[in-house]
């Protein structure tokens, strides 16, 4: 069974359809019960880094996230705001802790040319084999919004970059943990595969 | 790098898809979410969906084809969000925060907002500050009055002080996302994009813009894409045209070598409408 937390950040519904149409079982939840019978925890989430943790914080989520995901290794799949939580610290609004399970950043991306938000369909490039990106071509175009991104301290958990005026972190692997800053729930046939292989982890 | 899009309009009027023309005429289409599945399966990049109904009437009872009854707005957006794995964009009859948040909680990603910030700016400043930047699209409708183009409220019907490129300024400043903007005197004249005003605008905001209004061929979402920088290209009536549309249009800009990406068809799992 999947659990898709459920912490008041933005559109969760359309988490829940892509991997209910792909035949998964799956439960939206914030408790602690549920997610410890989790097999897989999807992070979803639209917003600020900064409200993204308060909101966990105050539901209880981050010990039960810990316990899960860091201790009983379960697999763990961040979605744009969910992946840049598990940062050790975010800098939108000010510097706020994240989970600190990947050591890393959340910053600003720094543009010039180009408009922020990095909204629409823009393809990634594979840094390194990930079960993640099975069956994906080598720059499959996925969907993005956000103007913040994962600067990781080790390019090693890197599985795949993105480029806009520079490339940044856009699918992370570290063991049980994996991040996506695109919306593979959004993202049609790649997203599809993408989320297809989770399942499959 | 990013990609362009290419995205259809679907304009609901009282429940149903309607086409239109000079913001006035309208043609009833049929039933919203086969639309939708179809626009889904052809790979459109995105969708918009305006609701430009007057009341609250909706009626898209189809009992002889076994098609669910959807009595309101919000029920056909979450039925759209179920058949399409694409980005959704909900506009029309926006006028409060609390409208705004249920068209998200139903499975909008964003919303589109015309004549609320026209009557007060600040509704853009605050609405982009409750749910971000990223899901704030504000449609700029345009006419062109005495060789001056000039932006209108209340779906066209009145006109205001400002100049588009003025406006486009405003509404950026004020935490606009992107730009839908829309020529009211090429709608549905299928005659091309208003190009020299999408120039103006594009030119002058580094937020998206999206272009809309007169397509009646794909060499006018190529024009717009080679002549002007919008980010993203928009149309109504010409996807419910033709067969495959969006795929056919695809093909057609992928092979000019514009940025977009490659075309694609998508065999959904499901059977597409939901019937609960």
């Amino acid at each position: 069974m999947i659990t898709i937390i459920d912490y008041n950040m933005g559109n969760i519904r359309s988490v829940f359809n892509a991997l209910g149409d792909l035949g998964a079982e799956v439960i939206v939840t914030n408790k602690k019960e549920d997610i410890d019978k989790a097999d897989k925890i999807i992070l979803p989430g639209v917003g600020a880094f900064g409200e993204g943790m308060d909101h966990l914080r105050v539901l209880g989520l981050v010990e039960v996230l810990d316990d899960n995901v860091m201790k009983r290794k379960k697999p763990f799949l961040g979605i744009c705001l969910g992946m840049q939580l598990v940062a050790d610290v975010g800098f939108e609004f000010g510097a706020n802790k994240g989970l600190g399970w990947v050591s890393g950043e959340v910053k600003k991306l720094e543009v010039k040319n180009v408009s922020l938000p990095h909204i629409g369909w823009n393809d990634i490039a594979k840094k390194r084999d990930c079960p993640l990106l099975q069956n994906l071509p080598d720059s499959a175009d996925f969907y993005f919004v956000h103007s913040y991104h994962v600067v990781p301290s080790s390019a090693d958990v890197i599985a795949a970059s993105c480029d806009y005026e520079g490339a940044f972190a856009s699918v992370i692997h570290k063991e049980n943990i994996y991040g996506v800053q695109f919306h593979p729930e959004k993202s049609q046939k790649a997203g599809k595969v993408l989320l297809e292989n989770f399942i499959k982890i | 790098m990013k990609k362009n899009r290419l995205i259809p309009v679907l304009l609901l009027k009282n429940g149903f898809l309607v086409q239109s023309k000079s913001f006035c005429r309208y043609q009833n289409l049929g039933d919203p979410i086969t639309a939708v599945k179809r626009l889904s399966d052809w790979a459109s990049d995105e969708l918009i969906y305006l609701d430009i109904s007057q009341d609250d009437s909706y009626d898209t009872r189809r009992e002889d084809h076994g098609h669910p009854n959807r009595s309101k707005f919000i029920d056909i957006i979450r039925d759209v969000s179920h058949n399409c794995f694409m980005p959704i964009t909900v506009g029309g009859r926006i006028k409060t925060i609390e409208d705004i948040r249920t068209r998200l909680a139903n499975g909008a990603d964003k919303v589109c907002i015309n004549t609320q910030p026209l009557l007060t700016p600040e509704f853009v400043s605050l609405a982009a500050s409750k749910f971000g930047s990223q899901c704030i699209v504000v449609s700029v409708d345009v006419k062109l009055k005495e060789g001056k183009y000039v932006v209108m409220a209340h779906g066209g019907k009145v006109e205001t002080a400002y100049h588009p490129v003025e406006w486009a300024k405003k509404v950026e400043s004020l935490g606009a996302g992107e730009i839908l903007l829309n020529s009211i005197d090429r709608d549905g004249m299928r005659s091309g994009y208003d190009i020299e005003m999408l120039s103006q605008v594009s030119d002058s905001v580094r937020i998206p813009v999206i272009a809309m209004g007169g397509v009646g061929e794909w060499e006018h979402f190529a024009e717009a894409l080679e002549k002007t920088k919008v980010d993203a290209v928009a149309a109504a009536n010409i996807f419910h045209y033709f067969d495959q549309s969006v795929f056919v249009a695809k093909k057609y800009l992928f092979e000019k070598n514009l940025n977009v990406r490659p075309p694609s068809l998508i065999h959904s799992g499901h059977g597409g409408v939901i019937l609960k």
